[in-house]
């Protein structure tokens, strides 16, 4: 549609999930009463020394393994000098030229096609704390509880083309992350963040246009409309003949359109240095080895093997695997019951409509593989029908019973006892003649329809083949 | 490389200092005349010396990840210049 291409680049900031901050001993907890999980270390006081926490080191070896990055032999920290309010020490303890991790990548899906997403690095750092703004509108208040809240940052290569593949890139991240086990990954509570840049040039030119930086979305969602939004605009300033400004810009999820930052702290002039506060590190195969050991098996690894293994489609093996738990829940269950495409298609069915409906992780259920095993088996085994068999699994979350006493006390085996449908179908014949004769001259297909009332009739406990097989020797006496 | 007053005024806003414009010549040639003395560094050849990031040959310290009690709000707010709703007051920030 256009005769100019879309460049992308990510930063996506995470908040690791590690007991304490990354600097001191204070407790990593999100929501607590303001300022009350401070130390002299993380409010900047004269006199006091950071020491890294070993866990976010391991985290941040983690993040780089998984996204295929080389890990630094050498690591160091460096001081990031800004002046905001949130920032107590008046610069924020940051990685500059020797971070974690650089050179790694991300396979992602976008429309169908595979692409290699490269990233330039990811580095450990301390978040800043948070203001609030007083009613009073006279003046803003610090709290510093955020305050060295570990991070990491990871910055994607300019390869991204569209706002959809920064999307799908976004989702193959947190996934990725979320396997890790590392952090949350919470875009509402903010320990998932994502700022973009973007720019836009001639199909055909090799070197950049001039970028802007989006910030301020809260969601991938709004990642995705405020690339849309601001490469339209991008577009209609070079058709006009005019020029993008280098600039940052902020999203107003609400308006729907992007806004220039009003303060002048945009003449970025970080003068990065070495924190001398903090010892550079070394880092050895031996301590890369102990985090490559600890690695899960990683999403894309987990769908491939889905299907070669169970064999499953690549829809129910997407579902699957894009939620870990699903995934341990399904695995576990094929163990029970060799039966992995029936147990997939309970999972992505009507176990996974629970679990929206509950808003609940599948963890939190109560449910067991086993349980589940035993209701599917209930089904096959023409206990119950497929409709009843959601009804069980119904019960089953909401009383925590076994599928065995929930078909018992509520009544819910299949009636295929001749007696009991017969009489349900003497009604639904008299009910319907035409249906009837339309069976009698040769349309055996009609019926469906009768079978459909019987059911109906029964509560979905009639078992449809006899219901059928009922219907016909009643009407043709075959 | 010498020092403009250009790039005095440039460092002041950077640190957040008030420079009067009568102190800025004097202020000039003094962080010239450092800069100058330093620049004698210059002169040497440093191509077979690896950069130095840190003075003391220590290296790996860490901490274990294990909670320590913080202050007490009380207690952090004690050296805010004004306080509000436990929160240190700040001069008005946009955006």
């Amino acid at each position: 549609m256009s005769q100019f291409e879309t460049v992308i680049g990510l930063e996506v900031h995470l908040q690791l999930s590690t007991r304490t901050k990354i600097f001191c001993s204070c407790v990593n907890q999100y929501g607590c009463a303001p300022n009350t999980n401070v130390c002299p270390v993380c409010l900047g006081l004269p006199g006091t020394l950071p020491v890294l926490n070993h866990q976010a080191l391991l985290y941040g070896i983690k993040v780089g393994l998984a996204l295929n990055a080389e890990i630094n032999s050498f690591v160091k920290f460096d001081r990031k000098n800004y002046y905001y309010p949130d920032l107590p020490k008046g610069y924020q303890i940051s990685q500059f030229d020797f971070p974690v991790a650089k050179k790694g990548y991300l396979n992602i899906k976008s429309g169908g096609q595979e692409k290699r997403i490269g990233i330039t690095r990811a580095h450990l750092e301390e978040d800043a704390g948070k203001l609030v703004h007083d009613n009073s509108g006279s003046c803003s208040l610090a709290d510093f509880n955020r305050t060295g809240t570990p991070l990491i940052e990871i910055v994607t290569e300019p390869d991204l083309r569209s706002p959809q593949e920064a999307y799908d890139y976004l989702n193959t991240l947190k996934l990725t992350l979320q396997y890790l086990g590392i952090s949350d990954c919470d875009m509402e509570k903010g320990s998932l963040r994502c700022d973009a840049n973007v720019s836009i040039r001639p199909v055909g030119q090799a070197s950049f246009g001039t970028k802007t930086e989006l910030k301020n979305m809260n969601s991938f969602r709004a990642v995705k409309t405020a690339l849309e939004y601001e490469v339209r605009r991008q577009t209609q300033v070079i058709i006009a003949g005019e020029k993008v400004v280098q600039e940052t810009l902020l999203w107003d999820d609400e308006k729907a359109q992007t806004r220039a930052m009003r303060s002048k702290e945009q003449a970025h002039d970080y003068r990065y240095f070495p924190d001398p506060d903090l010892v550079p590190f070394t880092i050895d195969y031996k301590i890369i080895d102990g985090v490559r050991a600890e690695l899960p098996e990683l999403p894309q690894a987990k769908f491939l093997r889905f299907l070669s293994q169970y064999g499953l489609s690549e829809y129910d093996a997407n579902i699957l695997v894009a939620d870990g738990g699903m995934a341990d829940f399904f695995e576990a269950a094929v163990k029970e019951y060799p039966q992995a495409k029936k147990i997939a298609n309970w999972l992505a069915g009507p176990v996974l409509m629970e679990l929206n409906n509950r808003k609940t992780p599948i963890q939190e259920l109560k449910l067991s593989p086993q349980g589940l095993v035993t209701l599917i088996a209930k089904v096959e085994d023409g206990v119950v029908s497929n409709l009843v068999g959601k009804e069980v699994l119904t019960f089953m979350l909401d009383e925590g019973k076994g599928a065995d006493e929930v078909i018992k006390e509520k009544s819910l085996a299949q009636v295929s006892d001749d007696s009991a449908l017969l009489a349900i179908i003497d009604e639904v014949i008299a009910q319907n003649p035409a249906v009837v004769e339309q069976i009698k001259s040769g349309k055996p297909n009609a019926a469906g329809f009768l079978v459909g009332q019987a059911m109906k009739r029964s509560g979905g406990r009639a078992n449809p083949k006899k219901l059928n097989e009922l219907i016909m020797r009643r009407i043709t006496g075959v | 490389m010498p020092i403009t007053k250009e790039d005095v005024k440039y460092i002041a806003a950077l640190a957040r200092i008030d420079v009067p414009e009568d102190k800025l010549e004097g202020m000039t040639k003094s962080l010239g005349g450092i800069v100058q003395y330093v620049e004698k560094l210059q002169e040497l050849d440093v191509a077979d010396v690896k950069p130095t990031s840190h003075a003391v040959p220590v290296g790996n310290v860490l901490r274990p990840d294990i909670i320590k009690p913080s202050l007490t709000n009380q207690e952090a707010l004690a050296i805010a210049v004004e306080a509000k709703d436990g929160c240190f007051k700040v001069p008005l920030v946009i955006e």
